[in-house]
């Protein structure tokens, strides 16, 4: 309930704007509710263990579990499938953690995870939760997993037609001028400043799919909306 | 970037400003103080003056007349820096941005009344407060060492100065000599940073001294870009570092500054420079102004609002907030935020959905760079990661140099959106 009500507020934030500038097309949210999932977590501790005391069991513990490559812990004895799995390459993240919970079989042949699986994305998703909290904080290594979720939010037609507000832009390019010189400097790091409307978009875009290569513009562009988009590519092409 | 002509002229309107501070109260501008011009202050106080075109009195509180960056003083003590390039005046942000630039300390603050008490006697009223004071030493943390022994044992966890002494004790070092880096618990400034740093004195060791050795005494399992570190120390330094972990004692340490040693669980080593770098809390004056819980000041995650007063805000490394890693980056990002929630306020201003981000760029070796990053959003409990992503162990030199040339776009970068 109170989801829909801050998607409730954000729309109305939107309509209130000056100049009719949109807003950010998402929204973040926690995995699930910690509390929940450590009620649901009697049911894995037949075989699993999490927390500070916490020793390889049945199956292994689950301290660092996300970000940790699967069958990584030394000496525990995975079964083959899990191992192989380890070696292709499968870490353990919110989706895959979640893919196995949901099917342990599907996700890995032969595993010897006895348990059936856990059909409620809501259970799975605050089991979670209350895993993620015995894995490292990306507050002290910023790499680490994320603790959050970005959730779309559906906004009305006549928000998503407002295109190129260079005066949203403007707000916007706080985050581009953290590296991007505003001054149209470019040691290092490209200019952006005065680049046709039309190029910027494309680029954007581009990195949005992971057409081009570069993780920090990739990530920069996921959260941008198309007329987020727009809106930057308006204002620097208007920089004196 | 030391006192040039600009910045005098710069301090010297902004001294002016200052004395007709009064005149302009009577008008009924709204007023904002800020205090520690660092990466969260000199911004906060920069895009609040510019964005508010003058609507808002912006009044930056900083004891001293150049800031010297803490993010690059490793490239400094590595010898690809020069310590005059990473001082910062504040001229440009009196002189273009009208901001009220005061070198002086705040010895306390008074929420009730709200103002602020300066050591030089004055007081200055504000309508919104921003804090931003970096961080200071939790005192014992490290048995055997205080602050006044950081002569003998530098942190280096301040720019400046103490970055300055650590380089030349470690040029001083003698033949086949030892360095020692205790490594601070979480959470603290910088997550790669003393990483970042055995890897610049490594640098600089290997150039000059190379049968010289680095001992680490490390309280923390695992740390930021372990396997990147790790990697390039066996590639470009193999044999000269030793890391010792919790799991060997590593945070059962004591030092003895006056004889040199450092004590590993009861195991006595005798090294030639050492570097503390002990735990760490916010900045004094957000312990003094009642905005802490523990260590940290805790904020809003919207807004980085203080939990403890809705006309305070505070920033950076002094807050406690989420998933975010304390960086000037961090603070760079956090401080436009709660810009344009003042603004906001002060003005009606719109105040648009927060967001945040951070990348931190290390260097390992010569034009061997790598970075980790995250983006982060408010949910109602903290500031959250929502993606991050970080190099590759085994990427081409190409790509290394990119990435180190990129980091030296984004400290010009970032220095201009904090200075002007």
């Amino acid at each position: 309930m109170a989801r829909i009500a801050a998607h409730i507020a954000v729309i109305l934030t939107a309509a209130a704007l000056p100049g009719g500038a949109a807003v950010a097309l998402e929204e973040a949210a926690p995995i699930g509710d910690a509390e929940r999932g450590a009620e649901l977590f009697t049911d894995c501790v037949g075989c699993h263990q999490v927390g500070p005391e916490a020793e390889n069991r049945i199956g292994p513990h689950l301290n660092d579990i996300f970000g940790r490559r699967a069958g990584a812990i030394e000496g525990f004895p995975y079964s083959e499938g899990l191992a192989r799995m380890g070696a292709d390459g499968l870490t353990w993240t919110l989706e895959t953690l979640d893919a196995y919970i949901e099917n342990p079989r599907a996700l890995v042949s032969r595993t010897r995870m006895a348990y059936p699986g856990m059909e409620s994305a809501g259970d799975r998703a605050d089991l979670l939760a209350y895993l993620r909290q015995f894995s490292a904080s990306p507050a002290n290594i910023p790499e680490a997993e994320p603790t959050a979720i970005v959730r779309e939010v559906d906004l009305p037609p006549e928000v998503l037609e407002i295109a190129g507000d260079p005066a949203y832009g403007e707000y916007l390019s706080a985050e581009c001028t953290t590296c991007h010189r505003r001054d149209g400097a470019s040691d290092g790091i490209p200019s952006i400043t005065n680049w046709p409307e039309e190029d910027f978009v494309v680029a954007m875009h581009a990195y949005r799919q992971e057409i081009r290569p570069h993780p920090v513009m990739q990530m920069m562009a996921k959260r941008l909306s198309d007329d987020e988009i727009a809106a930057l590519a308006a204002y620097f092409a208007r920089i004196d | 970037m030391t006192l040039d002509r600009r910045a005098f002229i710069g301090t010297t309107a902004a001294a002016a400003a200052t004395l007709a501070a009064p005149m302009v109260r009577a008008q009924g501008r709204p007023r904002v103080v800020v205090v520690g011009g660092g990466c969260g202050g000199a911004t906060a106080a920069r895009y609040i003056a510019k964005d508010s075109e003058g609507a808002i009195d912006v009044t930056l509180i900083e004891p001293t007349r150049t800031y010297y960056t803490c993010f690059f003083s490793n490239l400094y003590i590595g010898g690809f820096q020069e310590m005059d390039d990473l001082g910062h005046g504040y001229g440009t942000l009196a002189a273009d941005y009208g901001i009220n630039v005061v070198h002086d300390w705040v010895t306390a603050v008074d929420r009730d009344a709200k103002s602020v008490t300066l050591a030089s006697g004055g007081a200055l009223p504000y309508d919104r407060l921003v804090v931003s004071p970096g961080i200071d030493f939790v005192e014992g943390s490290v048995p055997g060492w205080s602050v006044a022994d950081q002569d003998a044992m530098p942190h280096a966890y301040k720019g400046g100065t103490q970055a300055e002494l650590l380089k030349a004790q470690v040029m001083a070092m003698p033949e086949g000599g030892r360095y020692a880096m205790v490594a601070p618990p979480n959470p603290y400034r910088c997550p790669p940073g003393p990483y970042e740093r055995v890897s610049m004195v490594a640098h600089a060791l290997s150039q000059v001294n190379p049968t010289a050795k680095i001992l680490i005494v490390d309280p923390k399992a695992k740390f930021s870009k372990q396997a990147l570190f790790e990697e390039g120390w066996q590639k470009h330094y193999s044999g000269m570092i030793e890391r010792i972990g919790p799991d060997f004692g590593g945070d059962k340490v004591e030092v003895d500054p006056a004889a040199m040693t450092v004590s590993i669980d009861g195991m006595v080593e005798k090294v030639d420079a050492c570097n503390v770098i002990p735990a760490q809390k916010a900045g004094r004056i957000a312990h003094q102004a009642g905005l802490t819980e523990g260590n940290w000041a805790p904020v809003e995650p919207d807004s980085m609002r203080s939990k403890k007063d809705p006309n305070v805000w505070v920033l950076g490394d002094a807050t406690s907030q989420g998933d975010m890693p304390k960086s000037g980056f961090s603070a760079n990002s956090q401080a436009k935020v709660a810009a344009m929630a003042i603004r906001g306020e002060l003005t009606g201003s719109a105040v648009f959905p927060a967001r945040y981000s951070n990348t931190c760029w290390s260097l390992i070796a010569t034009e061997d760079g790598v970075k980790v990053g995250a983006s982060y959003e408010p949910t109602e409990e903290k500031i959250a990661s929502v993606s991050s992503f970080i190099s590759d162990t085994g990427e081409d030199a190409a790509l290394r140099r990119q990435t180190y040339e990129e980091s030296l776009g984004w400290y010009s970068g970032i220095t201009s959106d904090m200075f002007g």
